[in-house]
């Protein structure tokens, strides 16, 4: 288990180094994408201006206050409370992110799902996990909403973020096939019958 | 006691803003209860953020989480309190309403098909508003429960029949939390409604998982249940988001209704380990703020 700082963007050989269970922080940029965002991109035919070539995406629809464009706020927006979102509602858009925008690193919780592993695999990428419901401290790592595309589609915008020291996140699947979530979903299947006897269920 | 519309509209706005910032003391010592039982290192560290996330939002005044919900306002009216119920539903949504634009929140509500979103955390039908009477009593309450997706969306309803037995039920709860997986934000509290139709065998569902940790049903049958499952349901080991180790749920909570003779209805519920929920509760005396 190793620790990783990544200065974003990064490259294909920086995210097949990690392994499940190393941690990485994140500097300088990340992008929130959520449902809304991602059905327009790959279903609705819309592009967006930003390029994501090697950077990381959060699944995350945040709780902005519109204040204007300042310097202090370029986008017009201030960050008020940022987290995340179950992420394997999205599954379907891991691979067209990386196939066609390059995205490397997906960050969310509950994990994704096998497709998305196989992409990881052909294609260079991981997932980190980011706890679910922990947005107050998640927010004190990001420094501004520098820009935002695709804002019809608020609070499910394409939101850029500044970001500083943000992690540790966990790799719960890596570029090798490894998964978290699949090895405690195949024990926790394992125990069912342990249980359902301990309740007193016939088999 | 009369009850001044323009009150509730002003304790609607406050109570969505305060569920969002502050969790109640019982999901508090919950959380205090599994650290100190939690075996797995990943586990330990996530229940760690977790209770230092409580924390940072107190310290920041900010929201616990960004998914701000459903809201959901839960009207107890007592015997000796006059209301305009209608009134009362208005200032209900207003309050919710203005809580949104003036705080502001992010409004999690949009319309079924075109998925168009208010901004304003209502839409038809929502916020869901539930009244329910007790007597003597010279209070009217208000819960408000901001729901969130991750677990709402680890919701599910078996119409079991009556020879597959209490046996059904009890299979279905442990499958529905492996089903959940970290899905459903982890540690839960798994809500289970039992009997009655198929729409209250649901809503009792809703009232299981948001009841305070430490309550117990009512119906002794009830009680007995819930704590056979609570017991036992940490040994799956899904654990925190769904990463492993002993902590996939605070408790199991069961909410029984009667049933009609060929049916076996179960559902279940689940809310995730923000838990949150805050009350206000008018007197003659004014209004007092809590969980």
């Amino acid at each position: 288990m190793a620790h990783y700082e990544l200065n974003m963007p990064v490259s294909e050989e920086q995210v097949r180094k990690l392994r499940i269970n190393d941690t990485v922080t994140l500097q300088q940029t990340l992008y929130g994408i959520r449902d809304a965002t991602q059905i327009h991109m790959f279903d609705h035919g819309r592009k967006t201006r930003f390029d994501l070539k090697g950077h990381a995406v959060i699944h995350t629809a945040p709780n902005v206050k519109w204040v204007g464009e300042t310097k202090e706020h370029p986008s017009g927006y201030a960050p008020i409370c940022i987290g995340t979102t179950t992420s394997s509602r999205m599954e379907r858009f891991t691979r067209p992110l990386m196939e066609q925008y390059g995205v490397r690193i997906v960050i969310g919780k509950g994990g994704l799902l096998a497709a998305s592993a196989k992409a990881f695999s052909d294609l260079g990428g991981v997932y980190l996990a980011i706890i679910g419901g922990t947005a107050a401290l998640e927010t004190t790592w990001i420094e501004q909403i520098e820009e935002v595309d695709l804002d019809d589609l608020n609070p499910e915008s394409l939101w850029k973020f500044r970001i500083k020291g943000f992690g540790p996140l966990l790799v719960a699947m890596d570029a090798h096939g490894g998964s978290l979530y699949t090895a405690v979903n195949a024990s926790a299947k394992d125990k069912r019958a342990g249980v359902l006897a301990a309740l007193g269920v016939k088999p | 006691m009369k009850v001044d519309p323009k009150q509730v509209e002003e304790a609607c706005k406050e109570l969505y803003i305060r569920a969002l910032k502050m969790l109640p003391p019982d999901i508090k010592e919950g959380f205090k209860q599994l650290d100190s039982r939690e075996s797995d290192a990943t586990g330990k560290a996530i229940l760690g953020t977790m209770i230092r996330n409580i924390t940072v939002a107190e310290d920041t005044n900010n929201l616990l989480c960004q998914d701000t919900g459903i809201p959901i306002y839960n009207v107890t009216i007592g015997t000796n309190v006059a209301v305009d119920g209608y009134a009362l539903k208005q200032a209900i949504i207003k309050g919710c309403e203005r809580a949104t634009k003036e705080h502001p929140l992010r409004s999690s509500v949009v319309h079924p098909t075109t998925r168009k979103n208010e901004h304003t955390s209502c839409g038809r039908q929502v916020p869901v508003i539930n009244i329910d009477f007790v007597p003597d009593a010279d209070t009217l309450a208000i819960e408000m429960i901001p729901k969130g997706s991750g677990s709402e969306n680890n919701s599910w309803l078996k119409m079991a029949i009556p020879a597959e037995g209490i046996d059904a039920i009890k299979t279905f709860v442990i499958d529905c939390v492996l089903e959940a997986g970290g899905k459903s934000c982890p540690p839960v509290i798994v809500g289970v409604g039992v009997g009655g139709t198929a729409d209250l065998c649901v809503h009792l569902s809703k009232v299981a998982a948001t009841r305070p940790l430490g309550s117990q049903c009512e119906d002794p049958e009830g009680a007995k249940l819930e704590a056979e499952l609570s017991k036992v349901v940490n040994q799956l080991g899904v654990g925190a988001q769904g990463l492993g180790g002993d902590s996939t749920a605070f408790a199991v909570h069961v909410e029984t209704a009667a049933t009609h003779i060929t049916m076996n209805p179960v559902a279940v519920n689940m809310q995730c380990h923000s838990a949150r929920r805050a009350r206000a509760t008018f007197t003659p005396k004014g209004v007092g703020y809590g969980y």
